[in-house]
């Protein structure tokens, strides 16, 4: 009966979306007010009804209800209870409810914003109402998942292993609010090329929302990589995969269009970029829906493929970024012009890196859909991998540095270049001359090292001459209000840049130094690495919940110094007999000892996977860093204030 | 309109149509770079009597086919009663290649199964499948009279695209 | 700034002392080559990294011809010619990669290209209208949605 009730109120969710869809945006051409009026309950409705559903499908989980296909498939009476709940989003059919959830979520929450003009309040609503009954029709006919099993199951399937870690607790979510986050940054982009209001207001609205959704996407990344780096088994961090890529498409677009935004808002520029910079990082989310689910590439971890979802999702792309494209090509002619700048200014500063962020994208995307294209094309296949993707990209990200470490120092408008010379050259003298030595000292003596550590030292004595910058001339005794009356936007990107060079860090001391080894271990025996010895202390056979797993005893010494006890272990999961690597770290913030049990090439040996990961928890930290700032940022006061006239 | 203003749309209209076509494309299907090419040379002991090799040119002069399978895989055994029904028709020979199994497995797996197989070899290490790129058992190839493999079907066969699809192929090389 | 510097000596001595033990150097020939091969069984994970059978064989032929005294072209090719491009994660170049090596090339020098006529045209700008700047501030402080046409 729930599970009925689940999909009643999806259907009714989606009955609400199509008038949230067409009765706001048809009211606000008319001017009728009462057409108006619906948008805002109308938004809050949707979502009631879809967190409705999506409790139906929780309690189907938690009280272990077989009938239904999806929890059959996707669950097991022996799974704990967290695991029962978060299975919901576990497979394609419930991470599509929960991407609903998330756009009516946020549709919702634009609706309690009353900062925004009635008008336009409408029209961004009734896009985001267009938008989720596509998605609502897509769940509806393709991936319901409140479809019976008849007659119902005796036990459920189980999740697949790999989701059954707190890391996929909080990933999916994490990253659909971001991807579903730059819906809002989209609609309000369609309802301006709608309205063809367009001035710094409209900027300044819209960027909350942006660097909101920025900063969970980012956050989404970031679980993900360190997921896969505990759960995969080999220590690797981000694999330039295409399911990562799809979510590394919008990130870089969604990260120019939060700086794009900040132009548009004080100087007036950029405007037509600006809106092609929303419609884009929406449209690459949509896009990486598609690459996900529609089975056109193989991934480490693609959803199982359905040509017809692929199909539907095509049409659901070509509807939403096509329409908005039309009217983009339409409407954005008008929208020339804005505040003037000269060749050395902030200003250029943001469009050289827009400029840059918009070909790395071009190029990652490219890197994925090229195995496609030849396909297409010829006979024969081939690969794009991590090789590629890392030859291209560090060359075309290093200028994106350099010209973030200037650009906070350039005024709007005009800067003198002597002066910025200037001011600019003795730290980044000293930051060659650091990351000369430093790589040389620690043996990454290579051009990436090299360059590596001078941009991460740029970087970190840049903000630090920022800083001085900003407190120069107050006395000590006041530099605290000082510091405290810079806007919390300014800290956003002061931490966001620091984030920058901390993942700097961490990248090029991970790559330059990590070290492994596969060696075959007796109980009993050593292993040397990377100046740690590993002894294999036994291995014993242990049971969980829902798996029985084999699990070494490894002793991490230095010297004589016991480091810790590692406890990898190899799980054999029984509702489905699949096997699983877990691995065990001693983490720590200048390196990562990692272990990982292999295969038994003999019945009493153990091939054991060691691994010495020096500063990899500098790439998250960074990313965290870079989230943070985002979160600064968005709670700027300045976005608070009610008044729609302030100057920009 | 501007036609800058249409570039967008026009680089999205590509992308789409790029999307719709590789629909109709399986992702995990990998064309062989052997087609056409001579089959490896290999030299491997007999399933039923290992003492006696078998080789490339025994086959000589044949068209025949080469069947990878294995007593541990599972779509093997939805292809097995295809092959057992296609061999009564004696229209070809089928050697199978046994890929890293066991003997004993092997043998039970035909007893109970029941034997296609004009031959059989056994491949334990698995040396000669990476000679011949297997990746995903079972795997079929068709090799002529000179010893080229002329055509490669990964997956299991099925009733259908026996007859669709291989068994054209090996008319056309029989005739030649 | 000095507790920084200090940070930053204590991790370079800590890495320095990890560098010194390097691993032999036939296994980090054979992780090299493999971690550029891709597995065909599981897809997209590299040889190296795999846990399926195939790609354990395969290791342990890539160990093989390097003890052999083979290259790492010798190995490459022996791969391609069994399994095709498509085991290769670092394309060559040649025809079919064209596109997607020249590509970020042609595309940064593309932009660029924008963005110089895009600072041109603005250079251009202000000696027709010399006090355009304050309109446009002016503009903006109105804030008046229809001034925007």
């Amino acid at each position: 009966m729930i599970p009925e009730l689940g999909h009643f109120a999806l259907i009714l969710a989606l009955a609400i979306a199509l008038a949230l869809g067409v009765l706001p945006l048809w009211g606000a051409a008319r001017g009728d007010a009462a057409l108006l009026g619906i948008a805002r309950p109308a938004a809050r409705l949707q979502f009631a009804l879809v967190a409705g559903a999506f409790a139906c499908l929780a309690w189907a989980f938690a009280e272990n209800d077989f009938s239904v296909t999806y929890v059959a498939q996707h669950s097991n009476s022996h799974l704990p209870l967290i695991y029962r709940l978060t299975a919901v989003w576990g497979s394609h059919e419930g991470s599509l409810l929960l991407w609903g959830l998330m756009l009516t979520g946020w549709t919702a929450a634009v609706s309690f914003s009353r900062r925004l003009p009635e008008v336009f309040a409408a029209r961004v609503l009734g896009v985001l109402g267009l938008v989720n009954a596509g998605f609502l029709t897509f769940l509806l006919f393709t991936s319901n998942p409140f479809i019976r099993l008849l007659p119902g199951a005796a036990e459920g399937n189980d999740l697949n292993p790999l989701l059954q870690d707190p890391g996929m607790v909080a990933h999916p979510p994490l990253l659909y609010m971001g991807y579903v986050g730059f819906s809002v940054a989209f609609a309000f982009a369609i309802a301006a090329l709608l309205e063809g209001r367009f001035d710094a207001a409209w900027a300044r609205q819209s960027r909350p929302w942006t660097l909101t959704a920025w900063l969970f996407l980012t956050l989404g990344i970031t679980l993900g990589s360190g997921w896969a780096y505990y759960e995969l088994g080999w220590g690797g961090w981000w694999f330039w995969d295409p399911v990562e890529n799809a979510s590394f498409i919008p990130w870089l677009l969604g990260t120019a269009l939060i700086h794009s935004l900040a132009v548009t808002e004080k100087r007036g520029a950029f405007k037509g970029w600006t809106i092609l910079l929303a419609i884009g990082a929406f449209s690459a989310s949509l896009l990486g829906t598609f690459l996900v689910r529609s089975g056109v590439l193989t991934s480490v971890h693609a959803f199982a493929a359905d040509p017809s979802r692929g199909v539907f999702i095509l049409a659901l792309l070509v509807a939403v970024i096509g329409s908005s494209l039309l009217l983009y090509a339409w409407r954005v002619p008008r929208l020339e012009g804005g505040g003037l700048f000269s060749d050395v200014s902030r200003e250029t500063a943001l469009l050289i890196n827009n400029v840059l962020l918009a070909v790395v994208t071009a190029t990652v995307l490219l890197g994925t859909l090229y195995p496609l294209l030849i396909d297409v094309l010829g006979t024969t296949k081939l690969s794009v991998g991590p090789p590629y993707f890392e030859v291209v990209f560090v060359p075309l990200m290093t200028p994106v540095v350099v010209v973030m470490v200037v650009a906070p120092f350039l005024r709007w408008k005009r800067h003198a270049l002597p002066a910025i010379v200037r001011q600019l050259w003795l730290p980044f003298a000293a930051s060659l001359v650091i990351g000369l030595a430093g790589a040389w000292g620690v043996g990454v003596f290579s051009v990436r090292g090299v360059l590596g550590l001078s941009l991460a030292t740029w970087v970190f004595l840049a903000s630090l001459q920022l800083l001085q910058q900003r407190l120069r001339g107050t006395p000590a005794a006041s530099a605290v209000s000082r510091l405290a009356d810079i806007p919390a936007a300014w800290w956003g990107m002061w931490l966001a840049h620091i984030g920058i060079g901390v993942f700097i860090v961490g990248v090029t001391f991970v790559k330059g130094l990590e070290q492994n080894a596969d060696v075959a271990m007796k109980v009993g025996d050593s292993a040397q690495l990377a100046g740690y010895r590993f002894t294999l202390q036994g291995i014993d056979e242990i049971s969980g919940p829902n798996y029985t797993a084999i699990q070494g005893r490894v002793q991490l010494w230095r010297g004589n110094q016991l480091v810790s006890m590692l406890t990898p272990q190899k799980r054999v999961y029984t509702a489905n007999n699949m096997q699983m690597t877990e691995a065990s770290i001693d983490a720590g913030l200048f390196r990562d000892v990692y272990v990982s049990l292999g295969d038994a090439p003999t019945p009493d040996a153990w091939v054991l996977r060691l691994y010495y990961k020096p500063f990899v928890r500098w790439i998250w930290a960074g990313c965290l860093l870079m989230a943070l700032g985002g979160l600064c940022a968005a709670l700027d006061s300045r976005y608070r204030k009610r008044n729609k006239s302030e100057a920009a | 309109m501007k036609l800058k203003a249409l570039i967008p749309l026009i680089v999205f209209v590509a992308l789409a149509i790029l999307l719709g076509w590789s629909l109709r494309h399986d992702p995990r299907l990998i064309p062989s770079p052997l087609i056409n090419k001579p089959a490896p040379e290999f030299a491997l002991p007999v399933l039923h009597q290992p003492d006696t090799q078998m080789t490339l040119a025994d086959m000589r002069g044949k068209v025949w086919l080469l069947n990878v399978w294995a007593s541990w895989c599972v779509s093997c055994r939805d292809e097995h009663p295809v092959l057992l029904e296609f061999s009564k028709r004696q229209l070809i020979p089928i050697i199978g290649l046994d890929y890293k199994d066991k003997r004993d497995d092997a043998l039970a797996w035909l007893n109970q199964f029941g034997d296609p197989y004009t031959n059989s070899i056994m491949d334990t290490a698995g040396r000669v499948g990476i000679d011949f790129g297997v990746y995903g058992v079972p795997e079929t190839f068709l090799i002529d009279k000179q010893g080229r493999i002329r055509y490669k079907f990964t997956g299991p066969l099925n009733a259908d695209s026996l007859e669709h699809v291989l068994l054209p192929h090996i008319k056309e090389l029989q005739g030649a | 700034m000095p507790r920084f510097l200090i940070a930053l000596l204590l991790a370079w001595s800590c890495l320095a002392q990890g560098a010194e033990v390097s691993e032999s150097s036939l296994d980090a020939r054979v992780s090299h080559i493999t971690e550029q091969l891709r597995c065909l069984v599981c897809q997209n994970e590299s040889i190296a990294e795999s846990q399926a059978d195939l790609a354990k064989d395969l290791r342990r032929q890539v160990r093989e011809m390097l003890t052999a005294g083979k290259s790492e072209k010798e190995v490459r090719d022996y791969m391609v010619e069994r399994y095709g491009d498509f085991v290769l994660y670092d394309p060559p170049l040649q025809t079919s990669t064209l596109l997607l090596w020249l590509s970020p090339a042609v595309l940064a020098i593309l932009a660029l290209g924008v963005f110089a006529r895009t600072l041109v045209r603005r250079r251009k700008a202000p000696a027709a209208t010399p006090d355009a700047a304050a309109l446009a501030k002016a503009r903006a402080l109105l804030a008046d949605p229809k001034d925007e046409k």
